[in-house]
């Protein structure tokens, strides 16, 4: 099978023990949690790191739980929990539901169950003239994201559009979820939307030596949300497509929507807020609202060939998603 | 048969639902080829081209040398020997000579002291290569003959088969209707869950020992003898049990020869294991095909004539493409024909992973376009489509008309069968919108009289040592490959000397402790192996009964076998128990021991390749699949398949379920998912499981095996195979139930859920521009002078 490269573990208990040794290291480290997305990519040679930083020992990166803070309920995830967790947690349903559902659609049960939250939020980018082995990548000719200076889907870019693959950032961006990060110059708070930028080479704003540490959701009791992933497997397959919506809906009335978020994501780099979301107003009826987020949807999201299957197909499925996922969230 | 019992008397074993000696596969224990460690061993990684056709200018190994841990470095130079699995066209080198051609094709190998520094050697080996022009499809092969793939360099003409039984231009013509189609199977590949492995060990004796995931042990001996140059008396192949093949292993590949050649050049073992990567580069998947319909019948359903031109794209070696393309087409015959038939075939090379044998070998895509075909007739004539089979199948003990003999044939009972189960009378064409059935048939071999290499020696044999201690071993050369030939042999041997199953030892797969058998291909192991293991289980039981009949003084006939005693038949209570009667037998005769062989009387029609398809037996089956269509999205969902096969006699029936429903599952993951692409570039499209996707087992149907049994005459104790014919009707029902479900008819495979929405919305739109011109009808003057619809319209 294919080797695995020559490295150091490290085995850090605490965070500011992690950080200390990722400042030491610097860009010779990467950071391994479940291992489901960094160990394949090394052993295609996308990642030869000299030192692996292993923070599955982290006790503080564990949990989740319900915060007070304020007049807020805060739902509070800590990176290392695993997807599995995340998938069947009560709270998480009942708070979060895109979330549990993204959780519980990543990979198959395998990954979730190894693969963590902070693992997917970090998730490296995806194409499919990325995430072969070097010998095929060589044939090729190699990629402007990895060893090489053209782009095989956009003939004559200068810009890396891997798809950011994540099942939860869209949830994450659809929920208004905080992203707790912590760097060898401190602690700071970055929005899930602001945390992705347009860039397939590295998609977020994640500094060197800097962890994801946690991620909170406000609690709003009349938010509803869910997701879809587009894929052509029941299991295993990275997302085509994925799609939150999250609706706000006033008191007991839930046949009228107040305001919008739809995220779809696997189109780019960076998950794409639907601008038509915002345009929803309130006191619209769930079908109207539904139509509304659908062709919005369609008309903002163009994939491209950066991921396997029918490029115009998956373009389609787009309104088909956003309606379905809206849809699920009335009565 | 000398046995006189209907095998359907039988209440022994045979025909029972165990599974006993099937526990370590499915537990864990068992140990493959890479599980084998020997001291000292090196391990292999083979060096690849990175071009689809280039030659090779210079290989410069002096970098790779300088690694610590490299031990050795071969090029094909080393084995400047042609091989291939067909004598007639050995055209492979374990390493290439002069030219690779296809991205992934051998060039060199390397032996470290570790995988990684194997792996990492590799990379620095450098060769020069001179790119030349590449033919990565089959209409680039056609349209180039100058990229010269084929032998001697003037075409890409690989093999070119051109047959015709009876006037079928006549016959078209007088047809009342006739269906043309196009059709395209894109290839597909076998997936195995272990990939190949090989290890070679020179010991100092001078004894080559090749363990190898292979299913053709005794033809690797053969090839091994030839390309290295050394004599058969020096080598011996095991082949451990092996996790999955499908065709995919029938055959010798580089690692096998390259492997024994470093352990003679390094005298230490040596361990080759294929990344996923690697197997589908090795390959030898279901060929793509271009094929061209033409199926004509009268009005009455009654099938005139098949008329089919097929392209058949062969990658970049001949494999066994001779036998491929004969199969594209004469394995059609069976079980529902017309009474004229042409097909010419034309397999091309391409600069591509090189296609083989995948269960099914050949006939799995002209199977699907002649059974949509008939699906078409039967919507233009009106006919039920199993009726419409019925009127035409071909009688049990007949010959066909491209001379295939038929015995046992039970396609009846299986139409019979799918038709109830399904409830497809009360339901067929009455199902909610989005919701179809579709029905489809098909035969398949159980085994040829094809033996590969021409010779008179038996194709299969069994020795059994029968031990004092009451154990029986059953030698054989035949391949467990997770198909359970094995326990099939354990359970003949113990049904016929009173035996339970923990007394039967089966050992497999070692030229140097078992007799000669072909290998675990065309569906041959329970037909001609349990034959064979028959034939040498009634020599033992004879001494068994001769030597009680003489202990109790009575004639030999009264004597009869039952589970653990031999008993007087008219007064049981008179009995020795098996393991006496042994020792019994032991003292009456001397040391007891037995073989048996089987080779197939001559069969096949008198003409050029006519042998090639002509079996002892054919398996029937029959299918009707049930499917939904989601008109949004265009997303297919195979809800179930009822599989109806007549295997003869199901000695292990557990495992012909298991084989029925496995090849079901597969042919369903043809249908829907698996799809073997090589961009214009030459790259494969994605070698490995995220984008080469197997269904999970989310993704796979509800499976209804319905076991058959046509008790064929000449099969042991009535058996025929149950591996690979299960598979074939599985594409095109699925085709028909998606005609049913929606009204569209997808001729490419596969049914991805972009081009069945497309054909919804072709449709769509197609019935809106009709609806509008009929809307206009009374102002439109031309509709009036349009000439009435052809029935064949479609």
């Amino acid at each position: 099978m294919l080797p695995l490269p020559v490295f150091d573990h490290h085995k850090p208990r605490t965070l500011p023990e992690a950080i200390d040794l990722l400042a030491r290291l610097g860009d010779k480290a990467v950071v391994i949690a479940g291992g489901t997305d960094v160990l394949p990519n090394m052993k295609q040679g996308l990642a030869t790191p000299e030192h692996v930083v292993s923070i599955a020992g982290i006790e503080e990166l564990r949990g989740i739980s319900l915060v007070r803070e304020g007049d807020d309920d805060k739902l509070v995830l800590g990176a290392g929990a695993r997807l599995a967790e995340i998938e069947s947690s009560i709270l998480v349903r009942r708070i979060a539901p895109a979330l549990a559902e993204a959780a519980g659609q990543v990979g198959g049960p395998h990954h979730r169950a190894m693969g963590t939250l902070g693992g997917n939020i970090c998730l490296d980018t995806r194409c499919r003239y990325y995430n072969q082995t070097y010998f095929w990548r060589k044939s090729l000719g190699f990629c402007l994201k990895k060893d090489g200076t053209v782009c095989h889907v956009v003939r004559g870019g200068s810009r890396c559009v891997a798809a950011a693959s994540n099942d939860t950032a869209p949830a994450l961006i659809a929920l208004e979820a905080d992203i707790h990060l912590l760097g060898p110059r401190g602690a700071r708070i970055v929005t899930a939307h602001d945390f992705y930028v347009a860039d397939g080479v590295k998609n977020t704003v994640l500094e060197p030596g800097e962890l994801v540490v946690r991620v909170s959701i406000t609690r709003r009791p009349a938010r509803r949300s869910s997701f879809e992933k587009l894929r052509r497997r029941n299991a295993i397959d990275f997302p085509l497509l994925s799609i939150a919506v999250r609706l706000d809906v006033s008191g007991v009335e839930t046949t009228r929507v107040d305001g919008a978020d739809v995220v779809v994501s696997a189109l780019g780099a960076r998950p794409r807020r639907v601008r038509a979301a915002s345009k929803i107003r309130p006191g619209t009826p769930f079908d109207v609202a539904a139509r509304e987020l659908a062709e919005g949807a369609y008309a903002e999201c163009k994939p491209l060939p950066n991921v396997d299957d029918d490029t115009e197909w998956r373009r389609e499925m787009v309104p088909a998603l956003v309606e379905r996922a809206v849809t699920r969230l009335e009565g | 048969m000398t046995d006189t019992r209907k095998p359907s008397e039988l209440r022994g074993l045979v025909g029972s639902r165990t599974r006993t000696l099937l526990a370590p596969r499915v537990t864990g224990q068992v140990r493959y080829t890479d599980d084998i460690h020997l001291p000292r061993m090196l391990w292999g990684r083979i060096v690849r081209s990175p071009h689809p056709h280039a030659r090779i200018v210079r290989i410069d190994a002096t970098r790779a040398l300088a690694k610590p841990g490299v031990i050795a470095v071969i090029t094909g130079k080393d084995m400047p020997e042609r091989f291939g699995i067909i004598p007639w066209t050995p055209d492979e080198y374990p390493l290439a000579l002069e030219r690779a051609r296809f991205i992934g094709d051998a060039v060199a190998a390397v032996a470290a002291t570790d995988e990684r520094i194997a792996h990492e050697a590799a990379e620095l080996v450098d060769v020069e290569y001179e790119v030349l022009p590449a033919a990565t499809d089959l209409q680039t092969a056609i349209d180039k003959p100058e990229v010269g793939l084929g032998k001697g360099g003037k075409d890409n003409v690989s093999k070119e088969v051109d047959l015709a039984f009876g006037d079928v231009d006549a016959a078209l013509a007088e047809s009342d209707v006739v269906i043309t189609g196009d059709y395209y199977y894109e290839g597909s590949a076998h997936v195995p869950i272990e990939t190949h492995c090989a290890i070679a060990n020179l010991d100092k004796n001078g004894l080559l020992t090749v363990w190898s995931t292979t299913q053709v042990p005794h033809y690797l001996h053969r090839e091994l003898s030839r390309v290295l140059r050394v004599s058969p008396t020096r080598i011996r192949v095991i082949q451990p049990p092996v996790g999955g093949a499908f065709g995919g292993k029938s055959e010798p590949f580089s690692l096998e020869f390259c492997a024994a050649k470093l352990a003679m050049i390094t005298g230490r073992p040596v361990k080759f294991l294929y990344t996923r990567e690697e197997e589908f580069y090795a390959h030898r998947g279901r060929h793509p095909m271009q094929i061209h319909m033409k199926v004509g019948a009268k009005r009455d359903g009654k099938l005139t004539s098949v008329d089919a031109r097929t392209f058949i794209d062969g990658g970049a070696y001949s494999s066994f493409g001779l036998v491929t393309t004969y199969y594209s087409g004469q394995l059609l015959t069976l079980p529902a024909f017309a009474d004229t038939y042409r097909f010419r075939s034309t397999r091309l090379f391409t600069n591509k992973p090189p296609c083989g044998p995948k269960r099914g070998h050949g006939s799995v895509q002209p199977r699907f376009a002649f059974e949509v075909s008939l699906d078409k007739i039967s919507r233009a004539l009106g006919i039920d489509p199993i009726e419409l089979r019925r009127k035409n199948l071909v009688p049990p003990n007949t010959t066909t008309l491209n001379g295939l003999r038929v015995t046992s044939n039970g396609i009846e009972q299986c139409l019979d069968a799918v038709e109830k189960a399904s409830g497809w009378k009360e339901r067929f064409g009455k199902l909610p919108k989005g919701r179809g059935l579709g029905v489809a048939t098909s035969a398949y071999i159980s085994g040829t009289n094809y033996a590969i290499y021409p010779n008179a020696m038996p194709q299969s044999a069994v020795q059994l040592k029968v031990d004092r201690s009451g154990v029986v071993t059953v030698f054989s050369g035949q391949s467990e490959i997770g198909q359970g030939c094995d326990l099939m042999l354990a359970v003949l041997v113990a049904d016929e000397l009173g035996l339970d199953l923990g007394s039967v030892r089966v050992v497999s797969g070692d030229t140097d402790l078992t007799p000669v058998d072909l290998g675990a291909y065309s569906s041959r192991g329970t037909f001609m192996n349990g034959n064979a293991c028959l034939m040498a289980a009634r020599e033992i039981k004879s001494k068994l009964v001769a030597a009680v009949a003489e202990k109790l003084d009575v004639d030999p006939r009264s004597v009869l076998v039952t589970r653990g005693a031999l008993v007087v038949v008219h007064d049981p209570s008179r009995g020795v128990p098996v393991t006496e009667a042994i020792q019994l037998a032991e003292a009456k005769f001397g040391t007891l021991g037995a073989v048996g062989h089987y080779n197939t009387p001559k069969l096949g029609g008198d003409y050029r390749g006519g042998t090639i398809g002509a079996s002892p037996a054919y398996s029937f089956t029959a299918h009707v699949a049930e499917v939904s269509v989601d008109a949004r999205s265009g997303i297919v969902r195979v809800e179930k398949i009822w599989v109806a096969h007549d295997c003869g006699k199901a000695l292990c029936p557990v495992i012909v379920e298991g084989q029925m429903e496995g090849s079901a599952y597969m042919g369903a993951a043809e249908a829907l998912l698996e799809e073997h692409v090589i961009g214009p570039d030459g790259l494969h499209k994605g070698p490995n499981l995220l984008d080469y996707r197997i269904p999970t087992s989310l993704d796979v149907p509800d499976l209804h095996a319905l076991i058959v049994e046509s008790e064929d005459q000449e099969g042991p104790l009535g058996a025929k195979e149950s591996g690979e014919g299960p598979l074939h009707p599985s594409i095109p029902a699925i085709a028909n139930a998606i005609f049913d479900a929606a009204s569209v008819r997808i001729d490419r495979l596969p049914f991805s859920p972009a081009r069945v929405l497309a054909a919804l919305r072709k449709k769509q739109a197609d019935e809106q521009a009709a609806a509008v011109e009929s809307s206009l009808g009374g102002f439109a003057p031309r509709r009036g002078a349009a000439p009435p619809n052809p029935p064949a319209a479609e």
